[in-house]
């Protein structure tokens, strides 16, 4: 019995760290922003409180690409589209927030609209004056969209390759339709110049270490929502499907179903992430949809480490990091790098970073609970 | 005894494919708690007649009863297996990731639904359930092994025994000690003769030695019916057997 739940505890344990430092970033970077002096060298500006709580959002699409990837093996190629849909449904709220101090200063109608020359508010626009509704689009747009696009894609068990290959439509699609000005949201410039989210001004430096504290705790919440699934028994059944579909089928369990509900389930985590996002960001615009952009998230988490959910956000955070200084410090070399890493890690680290630091470990204790019967 | 006594009663089943004839009026019977072994050569229609009576195939006439009371023409598969008839196909297929504990678990008889297995907790029944399949199928000291470093064999084992966490009355194994080593075979023998009993098995298999060893009663099939029964030692002195399987 004990060693049935050896194999967890490992990734418990990681999970327990994971948790903990989540805890100490969301405690000690206000602290350092707020209370440590501009002029001590442990301060940590305002450029840098949105910049970790940009790869905050970062790793959380990296555990929504994890839960299905490395426990269900769904390759999404399109997991931003949902990110990027759960930053639309906050900026529209973001954009009615604006009111009045606008450019053109019309209470009601957002400055791209005015220039658009539109009369009165599309009808897609109502309600996200209010942020509840906000909210509730948030999770039910991206959610909405996987369980219709899913629903058809698992019903006709469009799999492997070739789920990949759609999903990538998905997004290009999506990113051609919000580039029109007539589609009502903002065309290629997107949304900006926002002013400020629940009565909070979004130019305040205490409104974003809030911001980086809610963010943190999203994460965590999702980081512990998918483990409870993934260690429950249809986490079980999850993985089963993962290593042998029909045989899953053949004992009886409506595969569809499975993985409908965990692409849903990830879709919301995206968009969740998404709407997070844009206010620390401050611009969610058509590129947000861009193929690349999904095909980056799946590589943080095969860096990271793939089947383990808090190496997906391990490397979301470190690929985002040296994406940082990579392209502050040497702009043309960041594609490269970035591709390189990619065949690396592929090569040499198919467990990805986390598989250097658990080792050979579980496969030992494997190995070692494996003793022939006779 | 009267057919009404019989686990599995099959009369007259006939199966063409495009003129051929896989199962030409086949009839046979097995009995509760009965071991019996079918052979035959290729083509005899084994496998076909294993297709029939899990719903895979339909015949082209002929009935198929399971027990006093269903009929299994009637039936969908997923039907058939909640009527209590599981099925070993030749390659084994496991869960590799998963431990040997959790490959029975998923097998467990009961809910199927994604938000009820969310909260699914192993019942202390169903805990004793697996620990006595376990014990069954001799991996209880490799229950916190992943799927993947089991041999051949015990991936053999584990899958008879994912079968047993449905508690079939009626278990249809196909070719079950293709590819083992010979102490394999012998440890697969006494685990289908201490099924047979409570349940009634029924093994389709090439390997005469396995066969000799296991089987009460013998079934040879030969162009979709059955040329011979009996015991091994009288259906091998069969002359009809000699010539069509055996003694060529």
């Amino acid at each position: 019995m004990f060693r049935l739940w050896n194999s967890k505890a490992g990734g418990d344990r990681g999970g327990a760290w994971f948790l903990a430092l989540l805890a100490l970033v969301a405690v000690a970077v206000p602290v350092l922003n707020q209370v440590v002096p501009s002029s001590s060298s442990f301060h940590i500006s305002a450029f840098g409180i949105t910049l970790i709580g940009k790869y905050l959002c970062y790793g959380m699409l990296a555990l929504a690409v994890d839960l299905i990837w490395g426990y269900c093996g769904i390759l999404s190629l399109g997991h931003a589209a949902f990110f990027a849909l759960g930053g639309y449904a906050m900026g529209m709220y973001l954009m009615r927030q604006i009111g009045p101090r606008g450019v053109y200063g019309n209470p009601i109608l957002p400055d791209f609209m005015v220039f658009l020359n539109y009369k009165s508010l599309p009808w897609f626009w109502y309600g996200f004056n209010h942020f509840l509704f906000a909210l509730a689009m948030m999770i039910l747009v991206p959610g909405l969209l996987a369980l219709v696009f899913g629903w058809f894609a698992f019903r006709s068990r469009v799999t492997g390759v070739y789920f990949s290959i759609i999903t990538q439509a998905l997004t290009y699609a999506l990113m051609l339709a919000f580039f029109r000005n007539d589609m009502g949201f903002g065309g290629n410039n997107g949304f900006t110049d926002f002013k400020d989210i629940v009565g909070f001004d979004l130019h305040a430096d205490s409104t974003h270490v809030v911001l980086l504290v809610v963010t943190a705790a999203a994460l965590a919440a999702s980081y512990m929502a998918c483990r409870a699934i993934v260690d429950s028994r249809a986490g079980r059944v999850i993985r089963a499907i993962r290593d042998a579909e029909s045989r899953t089928r053949f004992l009886g369990y409506p595969v569809e179903s499975y993985k409908l509900w965990l692409f849903v389930f990830s879709a919301v985590v995206a968009g969740i992430a998404g709407a997070l996002y844009v206010p620390q960001i401050g611009i969610i615009n058509p590129s947000e949809f861009s193929p690349i952009n999904s095909i980056e998230a799946v590589i943080w988490v095969a860096v990271g480490g793939r089947g383990t959910l808090y190496g997906a956000i391990v490397g979301a955070i470190l690929v985002n990091y040296a994406k940082t200084y990579l392209t502050g410090a040497f702009p043309e070399v960041w594609l490269y790098a970035l591709g390189g890493l990619f065949v690396l890690v592929t090569l040499f680290l198919p467990r990805g970073i986390i598989g250097l630091f658990s080792g050979r470990s579980k496969d030992k204790s494997a190995a070692a609970n494996a003793t022939p019967v006779e | 005894m009267s057919v009404r006594d019989k686990r599995l009663n099959l009369e007259d089943l006939t199966v063409s494919f495009d003129g051929f004839k896989a199962l030409n009026k086949l009839t046979l019977y097995v009995d509760p708690g009965e071991l019996l072994c079918i052979i035959g050569p290729n083509g005899a229609g084994k496998t076909t007649m294993m297709d029939v009576i899990t719903g895979k195939t339909r015949p082209d006439s002929g009935t198929a009863q399971f027990g006093s009371d269903i009929n299994l023409l009637e039936l969908s598969e997923a039907e058939i297996v909640a009527a209590g008839i599981g099925r070993k196909f030749q390659k084994p297929t496991v869960f590799e990731q998963l431990t040997v504990f959790e490959n029975l678990e998923l097998a467990l008889a009961g809910t199927r639904s994604f938000l009820k297995t969310l909260r699914a907790h192993i019942t202390p029944a169903q805990h004793e359930r697996i620990d006595h399949v376990l014990d069954i199928i001799g991996l209880s000291r490799l229950r916190g092994a992943p799927g993947r470093i089991l041999a051949h064999g015990q991936k053999q084992w584990l899958e008879i025994g994912m079968l047993l966490m449905q508690n079939p009355e009626l278990l249809l194994v196909d070719e079950p000690v293709a590819g083992m080593t010979p102490q394999e075979i012998e440890r697969t023998s006494e685990l289908l003769l201490s099924l047979a009993g409570e349940h009634s098995v029924v093994v389709v298999e090439h390997d005469m030695a396995f066969v000799r060893s296991i089987a009460r009663r013998v079934t040879v099939l030969h162009e979709g019916h059955v040329i011979a029964e009996g015991d091994m030692d009288k259906v091998q002195n069969d002359p009809r057997v000699i010539e069509v399987y055996l003694g060529v």
